[in-house]
């Protein structure tokens, strides 16, 4: 899949287009599941899901097809992403990732705090005191928008009862 | 004339003093999500939503559609100073707006392109007054065939005018309605889709797909562009507003226009920016003097920013009369009217007319108060833009995900973001459009809807369809937008 330098896009649009696949057939067998027919008053629920299912199918293995097609005379030159790029974008999608699994344990306001700090010390090369303070801001800025103006209770983890708010 | 008289009556609505304020915040708002990258009208108004629910209806729109125009003022600054376009419907303007900042004329390409928008809005504004009432007076009389032929012809024009590949706009759209079939059938109650798992019962709400769509997905692309921040200088002088204003009435026809090709688009729903690239590419053909373009010629700037905001607003003509929303920020806001319990259609200009008159005052009030503010305070939007990305990225994020959370309160909502979010940058870089995917989304069980209320309504057949002249028309013309990639494929096989 990777040549070294960039990734491809051929390979890219095959995956995307296999994810297409796989969704359509959960789509065309659950409709096929409640019922696809046309009942005497109108269609059954799923009459429409079953056409956007097989659409999606069709638009799907269109795209195969074609990228198979192409396949030669692209011969892996055109460009999904260069491999520094798209690892710069891994550096923005995992932390992300980590956040959201880290609201789960340690509610959002300290999460944002670590994700924040964290997203400057190691990105943007600040100190810790600036990024701590930076994070901190910006989450006592969300609680009292979200908590104490709004009255939004939002996810709070373990503090919750560590602070009895 | 009664759109006078409601429209001054809506005025006296606006104009009190907390929606005067709503007003302002929405602006500051707007320009704000406008100028950062990864917040835009869209996914920022989905954002906000839910802060809005406390709030009456009319002050909650009027601050909701504030932060739209805000958005769409906003996008110019950074495209001008920057180069890069804060919002899609500007990368037009990036085209002669930076050329223009690069000659040292950047606060003449801002007042062009401020006071552009402007002009779009206000004709966009004068066309929602006095047609809007005459649509919805027309969609009385439509009964579930013609809502279905008007949200037919919704998407069968995004397949004929998309820009993308006909086949991915397609794609798109099907996943769309594919996501909004999951959950409970609303016609018969059975369950679709849902897998045996409980959290898909509610199905999949649009809102969380914007934000991760247009909000995490942008961060994602603009992360792998690594933002290099070189940019102009941006403060406007009084002088430079007054003399580029002496000129701009030379440039009344590019503006006219503009005007109507952004009309044109925003009610049929192709959206802000599909309007803005066919205006600068129209502006370009008819000009004399084509070879400027795109090195700072002062019409790129002002065919490009009339048709963005002409677009943008008269996108909200087919939602507040049809409940067809005509982009996707405009299926936010309708979103929100379904959530403050207003029902979007016809009806509302008879039940609602403080609401309905209140906004449209709004629109007037709210695009002059935003002329004023983007004018006035650019230099420190242009400070913000200096933050450099390592802060404000992960700032980004987490509003996202508050915003995300805040619409069900629910935390599985958080990952689904990040999916959408994923699925946005994938898309945006193989070239499958996101907007038919958000408005399947939304329109798909109202379409779902109406179509098999008219097959209950004709026992099962199709002819009902056709049956009146009024859904043949509608069925026809949507056909036709459906054949129209065919028709160019034909003719680009004929030729050989």
């Amino acid at each position: 899949m990777k040549t070294g330098e960039h990734l491809q896009m051929r390979w890219m649009e095959l995956l995307v287009a296999a994810c297409f696949v796989g969704v359509s057939l959960l789509v065309i067998t659950d409709s096929l599941r409640v019922g696809n027919a046309w009942g005497s008053d109108g269609p059954e629920p799923g009459y429409f899901p079953f056409f956007i299912g097989c659409l999606l199918l069709g638009g799907a293995s269109w795209v195969i097809v074609q990228t198979l097609l192409a396949w030669k005379q692209d011969d892996g030159k055109e460009v999904f992403a260069e491999k520094h790029e798209f690892n710069l974008m891994l550096l923005m999608l995992l932390p992300t990732a980590a956040f959201t699994a880290a609201i789960f344990v340690l509610g959002i306001y300290v999460a944002s705090v670590v994700f924040i700090a964290a997203f400057m010390v190691w990105q943007g090369k600040y100190s810790y005191f600036k990024s701590i303070a930076v994070g901190s801001g910006i989450s006592a800025a969300l609680f009292v928008l979200f908590e104490v103006w709004f009255m939004l209770p939002l996810p709070k983890g373990f503090i919750h009862t560590w602070l009895g708010y | 004339m009664d759109e006078i008289n409601n429209l001054f009556q809506g005025f006296a609505v606006a104009l009190t003093l907390p929606n005067i304020g709503f007003m302002f915040i929405g602006i500051f708002l707007g320009v704000l999500i406008g100028v950062l990258p990864g917040l835009g009208g869209a996914n920022g108004v989905a954002i906000l939503l839910p802060l809005t629910f406390g709030m009456s209806p009319t002050s909650a729109i009027i601050m909701l559609s504030c932060i739209y125009w805000g958005a769409l003022f906003g996008g110019a600054i950074t495209s001008i100073l920057f180069n890069i376009p804060g919002e899609p419907w500007s990368v037009a303007t990036t085209f002669d707006g930076y050329p223009m900042a690069q000659k040292g004329k950047a606060a003449k390409a801002l007042t062009a392109a401020f006071t552009s928008s402007f002009v779009g809005a206000f004709v966009a504004v004068l066309m929602v007054t006095f047609l809007a009432p005459v649509v919805a007076k027309f969609a009385l009389n439509f009964g579930p065939p013609e809502f279905f032929a008007v949200q037919l012809l919704t998407f069968a024009s995004f397949i004929g005018m998309s820009k993308e590949p006909p086949v991915k706009t397609l794609m798109a759209m099907m996943l769309g309605f594919a996501l909004a079939a999951v959950g409970l059938d609303s016609v018969t109650g059975t369950l679709r889709m849902t897998y045996g798992q409980e959290s898909l019962l509610k199905g999949f709400d649009f809102l969380i797909a914007v934000i991760g769509l247009f909000g995490i997905g942008e961060i994602l692309l603009t992360m792998e562009e690594g933002l290099a921040f070189k940019g102009h200088k941006g403060r406007i002088s009084l002088k430079d507003v007054l003399d580029t204003w002496k000129e701009l009435p030379k440039h009344w026809a590019t503006s006219l226009r503009a005007c109507l090709i952004g009309c044109w688009m925003g009610v049929t729903p192709g959206g802000a920016t599909p309007a803005s690239f066919m205006s600068y590419g129209t502006a370009k053909r008819i000009s004399k003097h084509p070879e400027e373009f795109g090195k700072g010629a002062i019409e790129g700037v002002i065919a490009p920013e009339t048709a963005a905001h002409a677009a943008g607003t008269s996108a909200l003509l087919p939602m507040l009369t049809l409940g067809i929303p005509g982009s996707p920020t405009a299926a936010v806001l309708l979103g929100g009217l379904l959530i403050w319990g207003l029902q979007p259609g016809p009806l509302l200009f008879t039940e609602q007319k403080d609401f309905v008159w209140g906004l449209i005052a709004s629109m007037y009030l709210g695009n002059i108060v935003g002329l004023i503010v983007v004018l006035t305070t650019v230099p420190w939007w242009a400070a913000i833009l200096r933050i450099p990305f390592s802060i404000i990225a992960p700032v980004i994020v987490v509003i996202c995900a508050v915003g995300a959370y805040t619409v069900h309160n629910s935390l599985q909502d958080v990952v689904l973001m990040l999916v959408f979010g994923l699925m946005g940058y994938a898309f945006k870089k193989l070239k499958y459009p996101m907007a038919p995917l958000v408005l399947a989304l939304v329109l798909g069980d109202m379409a779902e809807t109406s179509f098999r209320q008219s097959m209950l309504i004709s026992k099962g057949s199709l002819d009902i369809f056709v049956s009146t002249p009024l859904a043949g028309t509608i069925t026809c013309l949507a056909l036709m937008m459906l054949l129209w990639p065919a028709l160019g494929f034909l003719k680009k096989l004929s030729r050989g």
